[in-house]
């Protein structure tokens, strides 16, 4: 999602490695381009030379300029500014337990916010709450029919009774009351920060319901105009966080990066599909790092803790340790993988060299999912022996296999071929089991699990 | 064999990760019995906003005074109208080329854009026959409110409209476009949510010709640029709808006026996949000024045809480029 900011942050920090001493006005043209990349990816103006001028005092000072590699010094300095930019450190989205909770959507039209909400509940009743949905938008056609809809599909009560939003607000608090609903979360009108008017009703609606959170929905495309909302909704609702939507486009994200670094209000989640469990928690330190090529092997974690199963993961990556696996293996893998996500994408999460990009990146360019297709199909198509011992497969076998998979024996020929190359492409990465060095090693910091 | 070592990776990758994972989740575990603690936010103070003022003046101011300041404040400028960094640079260097101590920078800068953005251009639809106008675009960038206010437009200007909800995805989309319909006396075709887009267009093309609409415009759901399949989805849209008759007469791209850099790819995705012959430009009734467009109409030549001004059932106009400009340099 951030791939052309990444690919020109690249750009800019090759030029830098490859010199061995620097001179300030080196660094001036690094941060050039820089701020380019920056505008690119939609950063506020304001924001990316606020952003470029910490970098400069701090890449021109004394400790980075005389240390023995500046380049890769400076390049630190951008990641440390980058994840400060971003809000620094994971802030958790907590609604109060011990009473009934509220938490107020508001933003402007076509945000998301509707869809949000959706994905909030979703989100509260699987961590064991009992939310409740409010329809208060009465502005937009067919709004509370929209969310009436959605709450069915995940199983979440839905109320909007009466025709004046902060009404049905007040209606909707005293039914959560009356039937026990712990989270009440209300979804209001879109409306553009300078309708005095409709801001003057968001700003009554919050005074009625009290929230513990006024989440502002920020579509992750939006450009220059992201600031001038956030601030606006921040001083008429009193925002405590955004939710980023629309992440999973090909959205550079800066107004991720903007809307924090000017509300000093963290981004809680990101919504990343039109599922309802398409809502991420947002970590700044993994999105830094994620902008600058670093991988993003803990979203990577997350996925995968949620949908496998660990000690199966865990023998299967034992067995590839020793390079012990086979084509039966690798389709069992291959299924797996597949309820995570598009290989590609995971791909594009592991990590690479520090500032430099995924190692991985060129490697899912030419993943092919057309062939991916084709290479299952002809697995499937072998017997359970001829997975587990591909030298019995004899030429009437490979004609058997081609044709019960739609294809030639020219392909079962390629993909045996294919597949025992990168077993003993794999044995010798490993040096026979002793894993990459480094490789997977994780942050300490992030080894301590969520932060708050 | 890249697919095989791809796989490999992940699974190995993932693999590791669960092993060293128990100690994480324990710590994880331990953190989420503790009692909650209440939030706060890193500040990071936002710096004081900017005197709104003419751009005539101040640069006019810089420019006496002579220097390489006048033009970068000209391309800041352009910059937070989200003209984006290159077409900003190219339409400086283009006033720049032009100026002289007697010129007017704000006209030249005026002239340049309206140049760029091209001759103002009108929907085009057949005099006979019925047209059929394809409005595409991602979530949210106000498809359905266009529609909706366009049909009325051309009910007013004593055309038959028909309607087509082909958004068979959202919740409740052929709801809200139901009630644009009647409130412009649009006849609507629609199905229930989850149905065949392509078969709501054909059908729809059927009924519009049996009625004798002049003009059909289909609602598409709101896609991603990025997702393959959707966009291919939209290509099926415009098959379908010659196979039962018509031809897509106009492919609209509603293009929201809060999008930044991004709004390029979009355009060029969509383009690619129905070839959008206009752009719709929605929620300019805001503080944005959707400068991308320049951007657009410079790489890919699309115009803007219309403007969104508003949910208001009238707040619909034809683009008008030095208007469009004028917004621009009043910041």
């Amino acid at each position: 999602m951030f791939d052309t900011l990444t690919a020109k942050l690249d750009g800019t920090f090759k030029k830098l490695r490859s010199r061995g001493k620097l001179h300030p006005k080196q660094v001036d043209n690094a941060l050039d381009d820089m701020r380019t990349a920056l505008l690119e990816a939609d950063v506020a103006l304001e924001v990316a030379d606020a952003f470029l001028g910490r970098v400069r005092t701090r890449a021109l000072s004394e400790e980075v300029m005389k240390s023995l590699t500046p380049a890769q010094q400076v390049i630190k300095v951008v990641r440390d500014e980058l994840q400060a930019t971003l809000g620094g450190e994971h802030v958790r989205f907590v609604v109060p337990s011990a009473r009934r909770a509220v938490v107020m959507m508001a933003g402007v039209q076509g945000s998301g916010k509707t869809t949000a909400c959706a994905k909030l509940a979703f989100r509260l009743k699987k961590d064991g709450r009992r939310p409740v949905l409010v329809a208060a938008d009465l502005e937009r056609p067919a709004a509370v029919e929209q969310l009436f809809t959605l709450g069915r599909e995940i199983g979440v009560p839905v109320v909007s009774e009466g025709r004046d939003p902060v009404k049905v607000a007040k209606a909707a608090l005293k039914e959560a009351d009356r039937k026990g609903y712990d989270v009440v979360i209300v979804d209001t009108a879109g409306r553009l920060h300078v309708d005095e008017e409709m801001m003057r009703q968001a700003r009554r609606i919050r005074d009625v319901v009290k929230p513990d959170h006024v989440l502002m929905a920020c579509d992750a495309m939006t450009g220059q105009d992201a600031v001038i909302q956030a601030r606006a909704f921040l001083a008429e609702v009193e925002t405590t966080g955004f939710i980023l939507t629309k992440l999973d486009g090909d959205a550079r994200g800066g107004a991720a990066l903007s809307i924090t670094a000017v509300t000093g209000k963290p981004v809680f989640f990101a919504g990343v599909g039109e599922k309802p469990a398409d809502l991420e928690e947002f970590h700044p330190d993994r999105m830094a790092g994620r902008i600058l090529g670093m991988g993003d092997v803990l979203s990577l974690i997350d996925k995968a803790t949620d949908t496998l199963d660990a000690d199966e993961a865990k023998a299967s990556a034992e067995k590839m340790l020793q390079g012990a696996f086979t084509l039966e293996d690798f389709l069992g893998q291959l299924r797996q993988m597949r309820q995570l996500g598009p290989i590609q994408d995971l791909l594009k999460m592991l990590p690479g060299m520090p500032g430099g990009k995924s190692a991985f990146k060129d490697l899912a360019d030419q993943v092919d999912e057309n062939k991916l297709r084709q290479a299952e199909a002809l697995i499937l198509s072998m017997t359970p022996d001829e997975r587990r011992n591909p030298g019995i497969i004899s030429g009437s076998r490979r004609l058997r296999i081609a044709r019960g998979a739609g294809s030639t024996t020219s392909d079962v020929n390629t993909l045996l071929k294919d597949f025992e190359g990168a077993r003993k492409m794999m044995r010798t990465m490993m040096g026979g089991g002793k894993g990459f060095p480094g490789m997977f090693t994780m942050p300490p910091k992030a080894a301590r699990g969520p932060k708050r | 064999m890249e697919i095989f070592v791809a796989i490999l990776f992940v699974c190995l990758a993932v693999g590791i990760v669960f092993v060293r994972l128990s100690s994480v989740r324990k710590e994880a575990e331990r953190l989420r019995d503790e009692p909650e603690v209440e939030i706060s936010a890193p500040t990071i103070e936002a710096p004081a906003p900017e005197p709104r003022e003419r751009l005539g003046t101040r640069v006019r101011t810089l420019l006496s005074r002579g220097g390489t300041e006048a033009w970068e404040a000209l391309h800041d400028l352009l910059l937070k109208a989200d003209v984006g960094p290159s077409a900003a640079a190219r339409l400086v260097e283009r006033v720049r080329a032009r100026w002289s101590r007697e010129a007017d920078a704000e006209s030249l800068l005026r002239e340049e854009m309206v140049e760029i953005l091209g001759p103002d251009s009108r929907l085009s639809l057949p005099d006979e026959g019925l047209g059929v106008i394809l409005v595409v675009g991602v979530n949210g960038s106000g498809k359905t409110t266009t529609i909706g206010k366009l049909a009325r437009r051309l009910a007013g200007e004593g055309r038959t409209v028909s309607i087509a909800g082909a958004d068979t995805f959202r919740a409740a989309a052929g709801e809200q476009l139901e009630v644009w319909a009647v409130r412009a006396g649009a006849h609507i075709v629609s199905q229930e949510r989850g149905a065949d887009p392509g078969s709501v267009v054909f059908d729809a093309v059927k009924s519009a010709v049996a009625r004798g609409s002049d003009v059909l415009i289909v609602d598409t759901a709101g896609r991603l640029h990025t997702k393959t399949p959707l966009m291919d989805e939209l290509q099926k849209i415009g098959r379908v709808a010659r196979k039962a008759g018509a031809s897509v007469t106009e492919t609209l791209l509603v293009l929201d006026a809060t999008t930044g850099q991004n709004g390029i790819a979009q355009a060029k995705a969509f383009t690619e996949a129905v070839n959008v012959s206009g752009i719709v430009l929605t929620k300019l009734d805001g503080t944005a000024k959707g400068g991308v467009v320049l951007a657009v109409r410079e790489e890919l030549g699309v115009p803007v045809r219309l403007v969104g001004t508003g949910e208001g059932p009238d707040d619909i106009q034809p683009f008008r480029a030095e208007i469009f400009a004028n917004r621009i340099l009043a910041s």
